[in-house]
């Protein structure tokens, strides 16, 4: 679990790399890249969220105020103070990270079904907010004219380039966490998991560990809502409702919470469920989700990342 | 209400508060009789009180079953609801966590909401009231008998928890698994059937809450996970488990949302018994009749 192989990243890196150009090849996915932007937003999400629900144990039902957050910031800074995106999308992290780090030290100090329904809290708070503060946010209708974004001169203004800037930093933190698990830190969080008691015994400041993977979940999905708002140009409230946060827990239960690859399957399958095959359900799309939920949770609780493992250990036996 | 003078608007204020802060109230029961026996917090809760207003508009409006007999059959058909989500979502899991729970539950309520958009649409629907709408003028300050019936059902549910819990053989059973499961097992106690009846019995009230809210605020399919959010916000600021407490953080709970609403921003509504959720888990999580030391000893 906390040994993480090079080989299928690499394999990995190599497909993000090519993916556009084989989808460019097949005429009825060619808008995959499209789909793939969205799927990699999300994977920021789940990277950081994975870390604090899968490594540290903690529950989060309200990480789509976060995204929020993010997507706010910079939506509010770019159309209405000419800020610069990219120091937009900083300032909403570290937003992000203040908020965190607010709610977090007292909810996190909350075990189980505490910090769950704290954060549950936390994160309609936060949509309320966006719906209420018309003056700043456009209310419930949300705001437009959010400006696209271009690195060194050059917009990125289609979705193969918005595709390679969004994978970039997707690679790019999901190094990081990979050394992060694999560091004292990580084998702190596991530790944490298994036992706060224990932990604690041990010497690990569970307390601040757990507020630093907060935030740090905070950051990454206020990262992913900014470069939402900035590819979209377009954001509103129902974007990051509690749905959303629900919607997360099923990438990260889906995927398999307990490894940092379940993060990046779980969201690409949820992003490509919700934005292309779940149109066949329309308004069953919701049943569907829980029922992906229910059965994923009853029959495949280490998710599909944990499945072949499992699967190959009852064969042998 | 503008010409209303200032300490009757507020009489005004309370009374609707106490009639929502009633709902609260037997949502946060739903929650303390599941938690007592199981340890698990049914997010679903909500839905129970959804489902209790939207089938209640089926039976009653659409079919036309007379009151105290839809009332019945609502009542036996959310209580089933609640038996099937114990026996598909709670009871297959093998390794059960806090988090395979809430997740668990947190599905079952989505998939319960889902189904009831695709049976009753998106639009909210209203339902008689139980005796008339001719409002009850109580020196300036207006009653809808409704609330009269809201208010006696939350009565009539304590009164009734009182006597099952302490006067009859399954009630008493149901304590003993609350206390110890283990040793409740060991005197012959089938916990199974227990955590089974604790559904069964929670969906029974939230329908009744939801039956009996109906008139006064519609129904729709959407209600639940607030409802639900609330009646947990209730049950924790009473202190998580107790049934006076329930009572208690319900009335308070409904009380701060109707006067905060009236008296600051009625846009922030929702945001308020939040933000008191929030506030008691950060300073109290105990709540006011709770008891930290045996939040401690639990389980999860």
């Amino acid at each position: 679990m906390l040994r993480i192989h090079k080989a299928p990243m690499l394999a990995g890196a190599l497909l993000i790399l090519f993916f556009p150009w084989i989808a460019r090849q097949l005429p009825t996915i060619s808008h995959y890249p499209d789909l793939m932007v969205f799927a990699g937003i999300y994977t920021l999400i789940t990277l950081g969220l994975s870390l604090l629900m899968g490594y540290a144990g903690q529950i989060s039902l309200g990480h789509a105020a976060f995204f929020g957050i993010g997507a706010y910031v910079s939506g509010v800074l770019s159309t209405q103070f000419d800020c610069n995106p990219w120091l937009g999308m900083l300032l909403g992290a570290a937003v992000a990270a203040m908020v965190a780090v607010i709610v977090g030290a007292p909810s996190l100090k909350l075990r189980g079904h505490y910090l769950a329904m704290a954060t549950l809290a936390f994160g309609i708070i936060v949509n309320i907010v966006f719906r209420e503060e018309a003056r700043w946010t456009g209310g419930p209708d949300g705001m437009i004219g959010i400006p696209g974004l271009s690195l060194f001169g050059l917009a990125l203004d289609s979705a193969e380039k918005y595709y390679y800037l969004v994978w970039g930093i997707v690679a790019a933190v999901f190094l990081f966490s990979v050394n992060l698990i694999q560091s004292p830190a990580g084998r702190a969080l596991r530790a944490i998991h298994a036992s706060e008691a224990a932990a604690a015994a041990m010497g690990i400041p569970i307390a601040r560990y757990k507020v630093i993977v907060f935030a740090y979940s905070a950051v990454l999905g206020s990262l992913a809502g900014s470069l939402y708002a900035h590819y979209m140009n377009f954001i509103n409230p129902a974007t990051f409702d509690l749905f959303f946060s629900i919607k997360l827990v099923i990438m990260i239960a889906l995927g398999g919470m307990h490894s940092i690859w379940g993060a990046l399957v779980g969201a690409i399958i949820v992003a490509f469920l919700s934005l292309e095959w779940l149109h066949y359900f329309e308004e069953f799309e919701v049943v569907v989700y829980g029922a992906i939920l229910l059965l994923v949770t009853i029959f495949m609780p280490e998710g599909l990342v944990g499945a072949p493992a499992k699967l190959m250990a009852r064969m042998r036996r | 209400m503008e010409s209303l003078p200032f300490f009757n608007q507020l009489l005004q204020f309370i009374v609707t508060g106490l009639t929502i802060g009633a709902i609260y109230a037997m949502v946060a029961i739903g929650f303390n009789i599941i938690y007592n026996v199981t340890e698990i917090i049914n997010l679903a809760q909500g839905e129970f009180v959804m489902l209790g207003g939207l089938v209640m508009v089926t039976v009653h409006v659409m079919w036309g079953v007379p009151l105290p007999l839809a009332f019945g059959l609502t009542v036996l058909g959310v209580t089933l609801v609640g038996v099937l989500l114990d026996r598909l979502a709670i009871r297959p899991i093998r390794k059960p966590s806090v988090m395979t729970l809430i997740i668990a539950t947190v599905a079952a309520s989505i998939i319960i909401k889902g189904v009831a958009m695709l049976i009753w649409g998106k639009s909210p629907y209203d339902l008689p009231a139980f005796s008339g709408r001719t409002p009850i003028d109580l020196g300036g300050v207006i009653i809808q008998p409704q609330y009269l019936w809201v208010v006696g059902f939350l009565v009539v549910v304590a009164i009734g928890l009182t006597w099952f819990f302490n006067r009859t053989i399954y009630g008493k059973a149901m304590s003993a698994c609350a206390d110890n499961p283990d040793a409740a097992r060991l005197v012959g106690i089938n916990v199974r059937h227990m955590v089974l009846l604790s559904f069964a019995l929670s969906a029974a009230i939230g329908a009744v809450a939801g039956l009996t809210l109906t008139p006064i605020a519609l129904m729709d399919y959407d209600r639940g996970a607030m409802l639900a959010i609330k009646g947990f916000g209730a049950a924790i600021l009473g202190g998580l488990g107790s049934f006076p407490g329930a009572i208690l953080g319900g009335l308070v709970l409904g009380l701060i949302e109707a006067l905060s609403a009236g008296l600051l921003s009625s846009g922030y509504k929702d945001a308020y018994a939040l933000i008191i959720l929030l506030a008691v888990l950060f300073i109290r999580p105990s709540g006011i009749l709770g008891n930290l030391e045996v939040t401690r000893f639990k389980r999860f």
